[in-house]
């Protein structure tokens, strides 16, 4: 392998437009490659990828290696593996950045594995250290009680980065860069999983990651009854309601509305934490959020530690008047 | 069908907050006082995907925890709830690795046992939370691997897994064996019961040394890691909270309404 030079960043689509968290990739990539002086590439891999390269370029990639094969219709880490593989030791980058996505998280600590380095995962903070120019990566561990930095002294150094953890890179259509055709080279036979069947559960609204509000609650809600007061004061708030673990649990309200260490990572303006205590692992969630507000019964509850605001007291008499203050409050 | 579960012990997750203290000067978490390890809640999970399949499709299961000082308690739990083979990686040599030293040991200790059809892992740990292992024992074994897996069915030398996406789920069909990392969509876990803690009292279970799995001591645990711990430290919280007040719960809400407005958050 030539000596290892410049970062990598693996561009992901949805509708024909690159994802929030590629645009993310995009500028953390561009930061770290200026800091070490050397370019920043894209990888596009996928099935009609081609026409994504120009936005990938304007958001600031010097280079994009376009990989389109209909083979790659689907993410499989058995397909995707060694398409990544061929192309690291083709282009030998420095580091290889990846979004914490489905496909990132799964994705990257294979490639890892397959190219005799290691990866870090689900990154919120992401420097060179001046001295030997090795990339440092800061995580959460223990359930978001402590974070973490992490270097190796192998290349690639292969990360993923926590979405929302950084800002997107913004585009600038009079930027310049080089569009490379690429082969996957993929072995039909090399495939041994395959998607039967993929489900997509829909969830009334607005996206919990897209919204500005959330209106989240926690055990002390009681029930799905309670989440319908919940979900209307989100609804006036033209926000998304969320939920801690325990009530998706219990069935109270869906899965997927699970905010925290193991759902969805969220950082909206305003984050109305009602009758959740504040567990670290549902923190780790929410906490890049701009403004917590926690309304709890319980003075000592550890919610009111992260929270820029709170009202101490039960949600049944509270949620309600707020919801009738701010209807007047908004109207007209 | 033969499975293996890898099964960690860890801090209890559920400490508090409060009580969770790191040693700057050695980067390690302080084991907080009174409150004993516990079998890793995410590799409890992938037990508990085992378990039901053997109720379906008979078999045998195999667990395995690597660490050094594993309690019995604590490791015995597997079987208890249904293992049927518990095999320790234990040794002060196994003590302080990564994603990468645990799976070169985890898969070393795989081979060496030679036959199953499905290996099976939490989603991640809930200490480090690393979230490789799974994927770096099917490289190393040349197998394919479904990760956050949430229902698994399997016959005929195939599995069908549902695997969490972020927006639903997918239907994923793979050869077997593979490897299987589980994630608490799967739903309850269950609690041992008499007959298992009894069997379990009475099962001791197989320890095995790095020489025993063909490795030297300099590959496994902390001398085998790919990754060095820089730092490890608490994020600051930026202080209590400003509390809203009023004569009733109500009145204190229309004041909530107030200063939200006054703030221009809403
Ligand atoms: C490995 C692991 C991963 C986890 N991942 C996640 C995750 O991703 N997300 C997550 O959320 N959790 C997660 N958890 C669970 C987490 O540890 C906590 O158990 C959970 O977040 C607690 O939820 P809660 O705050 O709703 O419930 P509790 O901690 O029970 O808090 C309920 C709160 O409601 C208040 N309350 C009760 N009644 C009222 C009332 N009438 N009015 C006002 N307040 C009231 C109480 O004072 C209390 O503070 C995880 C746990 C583990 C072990």
């Amino acid at each position: 392998m030539a000596e290892s030079s410049g970062v990598m960043a693996y561009a992901e689509a949805s509708k024909d437009k690159l994802t929030t968290t590629t645009r993310e990739l995009l500028g953390i990539g561009r930061n770290l490659a200026n800091e070490l002086g050397e370019p920043l590439c894209a990888v596009l891999a996928g099935d009609g990828v081609s026409s994504l390269a120009d936005e990938a370029i304007s958001l600031g990639a010097d280079r994009v290696y376009v990989i389109d094969d209909p083979l790659l219709k689907e993410y499989l880490s058995d397909s995707f593996t060694p398409v990544m593989e061929r192309l690291a030791a083709e282009v030998s980058p420095r580091i290889i950045l990846l979004g914490q996505t489905d496909a990132g998280r799964d994705l990257a600590p294979r490639l890892a594995f397959r190219l005799k380095t290691a990866a870090t995962l689900d990154c919120v903070d992401l420097t060179i250290d001046a001295a030997s120019k090795r990339l440092q990566a800061t995580r959460p561990v223990y359930g978001g009680n402590a974070l973490a930095t992490f270097t190796t002294e192998t290349d690639p150094q292969i990360v993923t980065i926590r979405v929302k953890a950084f800002s997107a890179a913004t585009a600038d259509a009079s930027r310049k860069g080089e569009v490379i055709k690429a082969e996957a080279g993929l072995e039909p036979a090399a495939v041994r999983t395959k998607v039967l069947d993929r489900i997509v559960e829909e969830v009334e609204g607005l996206k919990l990651e897209d919204a500005a509000v959330v209106v989240s609650g926690g055990r002390g809600i009681g029930g799905a009854e309670g989440f319908k007061q919940l979900e209307e004061l989100a609804h006036l708030l033209k926000g998304a309601l969320g939920a801690s673990r325990p009530p998706c649990d219990n069935g109270w309200v869906s899965e997927l509305l699970q905010i925290g260490i193991t759902g969805k990572i969220i950082a909206p303006d305003l984050y109305l934490a009602v009758a959740l205590s504040g567990s670290s692992q549902h923190l780790s969630g929410c906490s890049g959020s701009k403004n917590i507000v926690a309304i709890n019964k319980d003075p000592e509850a550890n919610i009111f530690q992260a929270a820029t605001y709170g009202v101490v007291g039960d949600w049944k008499k509270v949620v309600p008047a707020l919801t009738e203050k701010i209807r007047e409050l908004t109207s007209g | 069908m033969n499975m293996i579960v890898c099964i960690k012990q860890v801090m209890d997750p559920e400490t508090p907050p409060a009580s969770f203290k790191i040693d700057p000067q050695t980067n390690k978490v302080i084991p907080p006082p009174g409150i004993a390890p516990v079998p890793d809640p995410y590799s409890e999970y992938a037990l508990e995907a085992a378990l039901r399949l053997k109720a379906e499709n008979s078999g045998k299961i195999t667990a395995i925890s690597l660490g050094n000082d594993l309690l019995r308690d604590v490791v015995k739990k597997s079987l208890a709830m249904g293992a049927d083979e518990l095999i320790l990686l234990e040794d002060e040599a196994f003590a302080g690795g990564d994603s990468c030293s645990t799976a070169i040991a985890l898969a070393a200790a795989i081979k060496k046992i030679g036959e199953y059809d499905i290996v099976f892992c939490g989603r991640q740990a809930a200490d480090w939370g690393a979230s490789q292992v799974g994927s770096g024992i099917a490289e190393l074994l040349g197998l394919p691997c479904l990760t956050l897996a949430q229902k698994v069915e399997a016959t005929d030398g195939k599995a069908k897994v549902e695997v969490v996406t972020d927006d639903g789920y997918e239907v994923v069909e793979t050869t077997l064996p593979a490897v299987i990392t589980v994630s608490n969509e799967l739903g309850e876990v269950r609690y041992p019961n008499i007959k298992g803690i009894l069997k379990a009292k009475k099962k001791e279970p197989i320890i095995w040394k790095p020489a025993d799995i063909g490795l030297e001591a300099s590959e496994v645990g902390a001398a085998g890691r790919c990754t060095k711990l820089v730092k490890l430290f608490q994020p600051v919280r930026e202080g209590e909270a400003e509390i809203i007040s009023g004569d009733t719960p109500e009145e204190a809400a229309v004041n909530l309404a107030l200063k939200l407005r006054e703030i221009k958050l809403i």
